[in-house]
This record gives structure tokens, C-alpha cells and sequence, in this order.
């Protein structure tokens, strides 16, 4: 155990473990967001969807695991960054001006923290359904879990839509210096590519942001309906 | 020019320090940063009171000994300038400056401005240097270099060793400084032979003065007199893993 948590005592490795593991959350988040705009498929398509990923099993449960553990990771080792960082300067200026860091740079942890507690509201409501215990056993015609009308329910609510949309411009903050950021961790900085890794992970950041914000949006928007609206024929 | 200063007064290490404000009036805007302190201190000691103790050296840029912040910027406003370097015609008449000394662990203060930077000189002689022959002076080009690295290695040497990546850091991280260093090595052959211990041995050195963790906000760049890129932090992080990956210490002489 001791030799497994030793690299905390390293800056380089432990920026690397941060790093790391951000890729693996990047890729889970971007994944998460193509699956939900599969909303504007229509509940057959959504609910489906729902349901292969839960026939993975075994599969699901070494993904789900492996996100988990990244993301422990993730916290752990910057929990001991910001002891060590504090650490490194007892007295703070009594003036601070900043030249080129940006708002993103400078608040990654409290971004993080908030959505990491949104992160456990979300688990509750949408894979757990501990908040909304009356509305989360749906099921649909073909007897599936009727993901679609969960969400939809959830998103009509305007309150919790407010809550995920503001959580997802957090997470846009975070993304806007974590990903050009992993590269630099990583060693990846050269003259031909940094801009384009500046402007792609820039693009990266604000696609994943949308496509999360564009489902409640879309609900309350009215462009995600209602099956009842849909069967009816309605608008 | 008239100016208000408040100044960070410690008196030694033990002591806890508290800012202190003056009023300097006569500033010429021809004089430098350090030229006005010196006005200031001549006034200080007329009315028997302690000068401000401050570091400086060569007053043009190159040594790198001084070393304040002006209104929370290190070397103050003016981009790729040490403070020694820059005149108070970039000031107005009647600002109100906050002068306060590098605030890092790693560099604890000595008196008011002065703060002890060795944990620098210790991670240079950590492994901060190159095996060289001894006896006859060896041919001065018989290792060819081509121009773009001797370029990129003068660049990183270009540091001065202010430390003002450190002061101007969140995280009062050493990166700059020893990514720089590192990489004015990396890109010569005569730093190949040590290359990975070096690595090794200047971050861990590093780590253990208790410098900060760098978190990329580039802020150190910004603020450095010689412009330092922080391409050399990314150097200083591969080459580190490639030897915590691939590095095996010989423990006795080869045979
Ligand atoms: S006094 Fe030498 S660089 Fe400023």
C-alpha cells in the first residue's frame, strides 16, 4: 500500500496521475454526452440504448469501476496537490495581480469540488433514483426502464434543470484549462501543435458543455416531448 | 513624482513582518525602480530610521539578484524586465505601489525585501551541471551543435535564477526554474551522459525544499525577465518519466 500512494510525494508524478486519470474522464464524459443527446432520438431509441448498455453485465461493471477509481484518484491526489501547494506559501501577498493566468486555471479546485457534489446529486437522481423514488421504476410499451420519461420528467422540472445546467458551465470551466492542461502535464508541448492543442481542447470543452445543456434545454424548450404528446400526435 | 509606498518591514527570519507605508516625493521618472528605494532609504536613514533592506547586484538585468513584487507582480509591471531594469517613468505620479519580497517557503525571508534563495543553489548542485574534461583545453568546436539546438539551449540559460517564476506561482512551484535548467542541458550533448539522474535528482531536490506543484497556469512565463517558455516545464516532465520509467543506478564503477 505504501509503495502503491508514494507517488504522492512526487509533484511531477502526481500532476501526471492527475492528468491521467483526467483523459479517462474525458473520454467517459464525452461517451456520456453522445449517449444523451440520443433524447432527440425518441424514447424507443433512448430506452434501447439503456438497455444494451445494462445487458453489458460484467463489462459495465469494470467500466463503472474504472471510472470510479479514476476518479478517486482524480480527488485524492488533488486533495494532496492544494496540501502541498499551501503548503509552499505560508504568508500570501498582501497585493496579487495576475498577468496571464486564467479564471479557469486559478479556481480548478473549487470547480471541482462542486462538481464533484453534483456528481453525487446526479447519481442519486438518474442511476439511483433515491431523489425521485415515485417516478423512477417507469416502464415503457415494450416493458423496458423507461429512461426517456425519467429524464424528461427530471428536466421539466425547471429547478433541476437550472441545477444541471449550472453544474455543466462548472464543468466547462474546469474542462476549459484541464484538457490543454493534461497535454502539458504529459510532456506534449511543441511549437507546431500546442496552438491547435490549445484551440481543440478549447472546441472539446464547449462541444462536451453543450451537448450535456442541449438535453435539458431541449426538454424545457419543448423539443423533447412528452410520449403522451408524441402519441397523440401532438406538436 | 510623489509616491506612496507600502512596503513589507521584516526584521529578520523570526520576527512576523507587517507593511509599512511611506511617501517618497522627487522621483525622477529617469531613475530605475531600485534608484527610487535607494531615495527612499537616504531619507529613511536622515531620520534615523532602519533603511529597507533589499537585494541587488549588477543593476542591469543579468545577475538576477533582485527581487520584489510591485502591486502583487513580480519585477513589477513592465514584461521581460527585472526590476533593477525599470524606470519609474512607467509609474504616475501619486501611485499608491505595494513592494512586497517573493513569498514562498522554500524562500524565507532574511529582512524586509531580502529573501534566502539557496534552496536554488541546492538544486543545482543536485545535478544541475555536465562531466568535463580535465587537463589540456579541449578544441572549442569539436562537437558539432547544430544551430537551432545551441539556440534553444541558450534560451533555457538564459534564466537568471531570480526566482520570480516562484514568487509569481499559486503554488510557489520551482517548474520554470528547473524545467529551464533542465532543458538547457537536454539540448546540448554535453548534458546527454547525465541526463536522467539529472532529471531525478533536480526534481526530487525540487520536491523536497518545499517548492509547490505546478498547476499549468503559465503565470511563471509571464512574469519571467528573460521570457522562459514553458515548453521547458513539458521537457523537464518527460524526461523525468522516461527515467522514474527506464533509470537503473550502477552502484559500482563499470569494468
Ligand atoms: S540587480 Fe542584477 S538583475 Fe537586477
Amino acid at each position: 500500500m505504501a509503495s502503491i500512494v508514494s507517488y504522492l510525494k512526487s509533484s511531477i508524478l502526481s500532476k501526471v496521475v492527475m492528468a491521467a486519470t483526467g483523459v479517462v474522464l474525458v473520454a467517459f464524459l464525452s461517451g456520456h454526452m453522445l449517449g444523451n443527446t440520443q433524447m432527440y432520438l425518441g424514447q424507443d431509441k433512448m430506452n434501447h440504448y439503456a438497455e444494451t448498455l445494462q445487458s453489458l453485465g460484467v463489462a459495465l461493471w469494470l467500466i463503472r469501476g474504472f471510472i470510479f477509481l479514476s476518479v478517486v484518484l482524480h480527488i485524492v491526489t488533488s486533495i494532496n496537490l492544494k496540501i502541498i501547494n499551501m503548503r509552499a506559501r505560508p504568508v500570501a501577498y498582501v497585493q496579487k495581480n495576475w498577468v496571464k493566468a486564467t479564471i479557469f486555471s486559478r479556481t480548478m479546485l473549487w470547480t471541482g469540488v462542486m462538481i464533484g457534489l453534483f456528481v453525487t446529486y446526479h447519481i442519486m437522481h438518474f442511476t439511483l433514483g433515491t431523489t425521485n423514488p415515485g417516478s423512477f421504476h417507469l416502464t415503457d410499451a415494450a416493458g423496458r426502464h423507461d429512461v426517456y420519461t425519467v429524464v424528461l420528467l427530471g428536466y421539466q422540472n425547471v429547478a433541476i434543470s437550472a441545477v444541471y445546467i449550472a453544474a455543466m458551465i462548472l464543468l466547462g470551466f474546469h474542462l476549459a484549462h484541464a484538457i490543454s492542461s493534461a497535454f502539458q502535464t504529459l510532456g506534449v508541448n511543441h511549437p507546431k501543435y500546442t496552438g491547435i492543442i490549445e484551440t481543440g481542447s478549447a472546441l472539446v470543452s464547449l462541444v462536451i458543455v453543450c451537448g450535456f445543456i442541449s438535453v435539458p434545454l431541449g426538454v424545457l424548450l419543448g423539443f423533447i416531448k412528452p410520449v403522451a404528446v408524441l402519441a397523440a400526435g401532438g406538436m | 513624482m510623489k509616491l506612496t509606498l507600502h512596503i513589507w518591514r521584516q526584521k529578520s527570519a523570526k520576527e512576523k513582518g507587517a507593511m509599512a507605508t511611506y511617501q517618497v516625493d522627487h522621483i525622477s521618472p529617469d531613475m530605475s525602480f531600485l534608484e527610487m528605494l535607494d531615495t527612499l532609504n537616504e531619507q529613511l536613514i536622515l531620520n534615523s530610521e532602519e533603511p529597507v533592506a533589499f537585494d541587488h547586484d549588477c543593476r542591469e538585468g543579468i545577475c538576477g539578484a533582485c527581487a520584489l513584487t510591485v502591486n502583487g507582480v513580480p519585477h513589477g509591471p513592465e514584461a521581460q524586465t527585472t526590476i533593477c531594469q525599470l524606470h519609474m517613468r512607467k509609474f504616475n505620479d501619486g501611485d499608491a505601489l505595494y513592494v512586497e519580497p517573493w513569498r514562498a517557503r522554500a524562500f524565507p525571508v532574511v529582512k524586509d525585501l531580502v529573501v534566502d534563495r539557496s534552496a536554488f543553489d541546492r538544486i543545482m548542485a543536485a545535478g544541475g551541471f555536465v562531466s568535463a574534461h580535465t587537463g589540456g583545453v579541449p578544441d572549442a568546436n569539436a562537437i558539432l551543435i547544430g544551430k537551432d539546438a545551441a539556440d534553444k539551449a541558450m534560451d533555457y540559460a538564459a534564466c537568471i535564477g531570480c526566482g520570480a517564476c516562484v514568487a509569481a506561482c499559486k503554488n510557489s512551484s520551482a517548474m520554470l526554474f528547473v524545467g529551464a535548467k533542465i532543458s538547457q542541458y537536454a539540448h546540448l550533448p554535453q548534458g546527454q551522459p547525465e541526463r536522467k539522474r539529472r532529471a531525478l535528482a533536480m526534481v526530487a531536490k525540487m520536491d523536497e525544499e518545499g517548492f509547490g506543484a505546478c498547476t499549468n497556469l503559465y503565470e511563471c512565463e509571464a512574469v519571467c525577465p528573460k521570457g522562459i517558455s514553458v515548453a521547458g516545464i513539458a521537457l523537464m516532465n518527460r524526461d523525468f518519466l522516461r527515467a522514474k520509467l527506464t533509470y537503473v543506478e550502477t552502484k559500482t564503477g563499470g569494468a
